[in-house]
């Protein structure tokens, strides 16, 4: 057992830190406020790598381990989570499926321009009928012999009309549940394909989640993405890296809200003294730190196994769960202790608290968590 | 085109506290940062890197071994290659001493075309090291340097040196030694690969002792150097502060002036 | 280095900066610390100031004036532009002939650039950025005691040394170090301009003018000076800036930053805002400083009209010295402040800008 950080990862951290705090932070706000997409600096972190960090180097990665990926993840949404899951979106529920389950001309065709963050990816699997019961998905793909026709819709994707490449689930098989359910490499672009509108969105507004619309989108035959009715399984695999991404958003979350804190109350004084001098304020800040370094220690051990290509789907699930909710906990505790300041868009406190909420539900709700955690325990 | 960038390895002196109750120096926990005008020259080689890709970039440090983690830093960012002058024979060495020691280094490395260092240091401040490797090199200087450009097919620069009033434009053949400022550049990050580059066990970062550059002993150290520290201390702690008296504005302002001249804040 | 006989050095030069024919302040204000320090030393030191230039003789008499008792004047058409190559090359000769003991340089661009030159060329010490000179130990001892948290118990006020004691801050200000050079003559140091004060002007004084013939070529200077161009000085941003005039809700009107403006521009600094008076419109947002706005830490933040609201103070709070102006004397950024002016700012303003 080691939790020794690598000098690589120190210096990742180093590295997206300064970034972070240089260049980030200072639009974190504009951005929510506004729900613009970030293209600079998105453009600026793919210039030093930061778009393909755990990906082979014969495709333009970095070659990374996932530790030093994750810790990219974390320092982004220290300052901004809208920035975390776009990066986290684009390398695990787009670069990911397709080195894993592409063609060698299909990762030979996307990957470089993906991992070099040259294009976007996003992932496209929930439906207005269909979120966490995956089998209940209505878009079709329908075999036409030389090519795919594709029809339906999908809603509250990351990236959606931002991205330039996009894995798509959809049935080609109704009969057959999940096992009926293919994914397809769709392009920005094709025609038939829009993103008619964006959500407006409660937190990660900086991070456009929009709908998706095909109508008879025709899918070159090699666009299928993995065998015929893998699809269920492309998606699930794929979630499973994601939900370490977006464990690191939370927890990247939590680390902020927290740091600010200590900083507010230093400064604040009430009664005569500043904040910290209050001992309940005070062993509460202690309860926070313990959450942070638990989560923490969860999702880098997921990661850990990821790395090294051993099961991760059940300690990913619990890492997501842990980080997610200290998350919503920390910055729920860092509001109060902000007071009024803490409600008002002067300080980012409450921004925190709005990106916290969604890592509790998307890329899998906590309570899916729970059932993957408990099928584990009763399985 | 050979270029050699000087760096050095400080305290972040912005997150130096002082303990208020022994009046000393708090250096615990105070991360240890490339000093920031050294990023500005380091930047300025890569830009010319850049430009013209067969550029061969050296930076030569000298301190400490932990010295080698900016170096690290300086690989990820581009750098082709490092060196660090370590030995406790160098140590303690004054900015005269430290400037024969990175000289000497310098020669051994052989021929350049152009060597920079920041304007100064943030720990010491002098500005003293860049000027002084030049004139032990022999080498013409520009120092507050903020723009400069390669002319005459590489062969000389032409650089804005700026003064407090204003700027020269000064033009000097190469080889010679420039000294960066901040408003020169925006340094850059460092990159993935880079970092990883840099973390490789064979990454060409070097540690060259006082045999190495054959540096003449009785130049370089702190009993060599000219200048010692006689008494160092911390200045008194901040007054608390106090209402300006006077009976009119006129007056408030005028007891306002001569205590800020008193304490030669103005 | 060769065993220097430090009984042949004797005297305390200025290098008498000069731009286009005009002395810097510095140079009076060194001047005048030379003769300071020089009563202090035995009756046969001597001032002498070191103008380099061409067409400059007329710089003397100022010399004279604030304290010089002998001049040196290098003249040469190649002076007339600071050269490092040039200026170094006379200086140096012109120690090298008349052995000084001590030669003080202001810590300008043009000192700093020159002074390290020189003191790597004669392998001699070399204390940058010094606010505080003493030639005696008891001297030294009286400025520690007002002034430092120095411990001088060891220290003898009967010292008979009288080495020059060069105090300089380091570490960005949070240390001070007094630095010795005993082993090597001249003792040379830069001097931040704008510390030393000036002695009264002494009319009509006057002494020997001693006139350098420098061995110079075009080939000794190898940097070529293709223009100056004089600046007004660059808006700094306010992250930056040494000095930062800010307004508050106290202005009452945009009308306010007028008079801001007018103090910023008198004192060379820059303008801030508090979130109050931008959200009033009275001024661009990119002037505003605190939690919202920038982050600063001058080394004079004045705040006028502004009570102190926490997203303000956590984005100055770090300013090295706080000057408060407000008619509330309970305001928060009153207690904060080193120096608080309880009073009316359209009055204590318009006395600031006349008296700075």
């Amino acid at each position: 057992m080691n939790f020794t950080p690598t000098k690589e990862q120190d210096m990742v951290r180093q590295m997206v830190r300064e970034f972070a705090e240089t260049e980030v932070k200072p639009i974190a706000a504009e951005i929510d406020e506004k729900a613009e997409y970030p293209y600079d600096t998105v453009a600026k972190a793919a210039k030093l790598g930061l778009l393909g960090m755990p990906f082979p180097e014969e495709y333009g990665g970095g070659a990374t381990d996932y530790i030093s990926y994750i810790i990219a993840v974390e320092e982004l949404s220290r300052v901004c989570g809208s920035h975390g899951v776009i990066v986290q979106t684009h390398c695990a529920l787009c670069c990911w499926p397709i080195m894993t389950y592409g063609t060698q001309e299909q990762k030979d065709k996307y990957l470089p321009d993906l991992v070099s963050g040259k294009k976007l990816g996003a992932f496209g699997l929930t439906e207005p009928n269909a979120g966490t019961d995956a089998a209940g998905i209505q878009t079709r793909a329908v075999d036409k012999g030389d090519h795919w026709l594709l029809n339906g819709s999908k809603i509250f994707i990351s990236g959606g009309g931002i991205a330039d490449v996009y894995v798509i689930m959809a049935m080609t098989d109704k009969s057959k549940g999940t096992r009926g359910i293919s994914s397809f490499i769709v392009e920005k672009g094709m025609p038939g394909f829009t993103v008619p509108k964006h959500e407006n969105k409660m937190g990660i507004r900086g991070s456009l989640a929009g709908e998706l619309v095909f109508e008879d989108v025709k899918l070159p035959k090699e666009n299928l993405l993995g065998d015929l009715g893998k699809g269920f399984k492309v998606a699930m695999t794929s979630l499973d890296v994601g939900r370490l991404g977006i464990g690191a958003q939370a927890l990247g979350i939590a680390q902020g809200a927290f740091d600010e804190t200590v900083t507010y109350m230093k400064s604040r004084k009430q009664f005569g003294k500043s904040l910290d001098k209050f001992q309940a304020l005070a062993f509460e800040m202690a309860e926070m730190r313990n959450r942070i370094d638990m989560s923490r220690l969860m999702l880098y051990k997921a990661c850990d196994l990821r790395t090294k290509g051993l099961p991760s789907t059940v300690a990913a699930a619990q890492a997501k769960l842990a980080c997610s909710e200290t998350a919503m906990y920390v910055t729920t505790k860092a509001v109060q202790f902000h007071g009024g300041y803490g409600y008002i868009k002067d300080y980012p406190i409450e921004r925190m608290m709005r990106d916290a909420k969604i890592t509790e539900i998307y890329e899998g709700t906590s309570e899916v968590m729970k059932m993957v955690i408990s099928g584990d325990i009763f399985k | 085109m050979k270029i050699i960038v000087c760096a050095k390895q400080v305290p972040d002196t912005t997150e130096i506290r002082i303990n208020p109750e022994t009046g000393t120096l708090i250096r615990d926990g105070v991360p240890s940062i490339l000093n920031p005008d050294d990023s500005n020259a380091l930047e300025e080689a890569l830009r010319i890197k850049d430009e013209y890709p067969d550029t061969h970039v050296t930076v030569i440090s000298m301190g400490p071994p932990q010295a080698k983690e900016m170096l690290m830093e300086c690989m990820a960012k581009g750098a082709d290659e490092c060196i660090l002058i370590s030995d406790r024979a160098v140590g303690g060495s004054d900015t005269w001493a430290t400037s024969n020691a990175i000289a000497a280094a310098v020669r051994k490395v052989g021929a350049f075309d152009l060597i920079f260092a920041g304007r100064q240091a943030i720990d010491g401040d002098t500005a003293q090291v860049g000027p002084q490797i030049a004139e032990k090199l022999g080498l013409p200087q520009v120092t507050y340097v903020k723009e400069m450009e390669l002319v005459d097919c590489e062969k000389a620069v032409m650089v804005k040196r700026a003064l407090e009033d204003g700027y020269q434009e000064i033009k000097v053949e190469l080889p010679c030694m420039l000294t960066a400022i901040k408003d020169l550049n925006k340094p850059r990050y460092m990159s993935v690969k880079g970092i990883f580059k840099a973390c490789q066990p064979d990454a060409p970062i070097r540690t060259w002792s006082a045999a190495d550059i054959e540096v003449d002993l009785g130049t370089v150290g702190l009993k060599a150097s000219p200048t010692n520290v006689y008494k160092s201390f911390t200045p008194k702690p901040k007054d608390p502060g106090v209402f300006v008296e006077g009976e009119t504005p006129s007056e408030q302002v005028e007891n306002l002036l001569s205590e800020l001249k008193k304490k030669h804040i103005v | 280095m060769d065993q220097m006989k430090f009984s042949d050095y004797k005297d305390i030069w200025v290098f008498a900066e000069q731009r286009n024919g005009v002395l810097a302040n510095v140079a009076t204000e060194l001047l005048s610390e030379g003769y300071r320090l020089s009563r202090e030393m035995d009756s046969n030191t001597k001032v002498c100031a070191v103008i380099v230039g061409s067409d400059v003789s007329g710089l003397a008499k100022d010399c004279f004036a604030y304290g010089a008792d002998s001049v040196i004047l290098i003249e040469h058409p190649l002076l007339e532009t600071y050269t490092t190559d040039a200026y170094t090359k006379v200086i140096c000769d012109a120690i090298g002939q008349y052995k000084p003991e001590i030669v003080l340089y202001g810590a300008t661009y043009i000192g700093r650039d020159l002074a390290p030159r020189i003191a790597a060329r004669l392998d001699v010490g070399l204390t940058a950025d010094c606010t505080h000179l003493d030639v005696k130990v008891a001297s030294y001892i009286r400025y520690a005691q007002e002034n430092t948290t120095l411990d001088t118990s060891s220290l003898d006020p009967a010292d008979p040394d009288t080495s020059l004691l060069m105090t300089r801050p380091a570490f960005g200000g949070n240390l001070m170090a007094t630095i010795i050079s005993r082993n090597t003559r001249p003792q040379m140091s830069t001097v931040r301009p704008g510390v030393m004060s000036r002695i009264d002007a002494r009319e009509n004084a006057s002494g020997e003018v001693i006139r350098i013939e420098p061995a110079l070529a075009e080939s000794d200077i190898r940097t070529q000076v293709l223009k100056a161009v004089k600046a007004a000085k660059e808006l700094v941003n306010l992250s930056d800036a040494d000095i930062i005039v800010s307004g508050g809700r106290g202005l009452h009107s945009p009308e306010g930053f007028r008079l801001i403006k007018d103090l910023a521009d008198k004192v060379g600094g820059v303008v801030g805002a508090s979130r109050a008076a931008v959200d009033a419109g009275w001024i661009d947002p990119s002037h505003q400083v605190g939690q919202t706005g920038t982050t600063v830490k001058p080394q004079i933040y004045i705040a006028c009209g502004i009570s102190g609201a926490i997203q303000h103070l956590a984005g100055m709070q770090n300013s090295k010295i706080i000057i408060a102006v407000n008619k509330d004397p309970e305001a928060p950024m009153m207690t904060l402040a080193d120096y608080a002016i309880v009073g009316d700012l359209y009055k204590v303003i318009p006395e600031m800008i006349a008296q700075w």
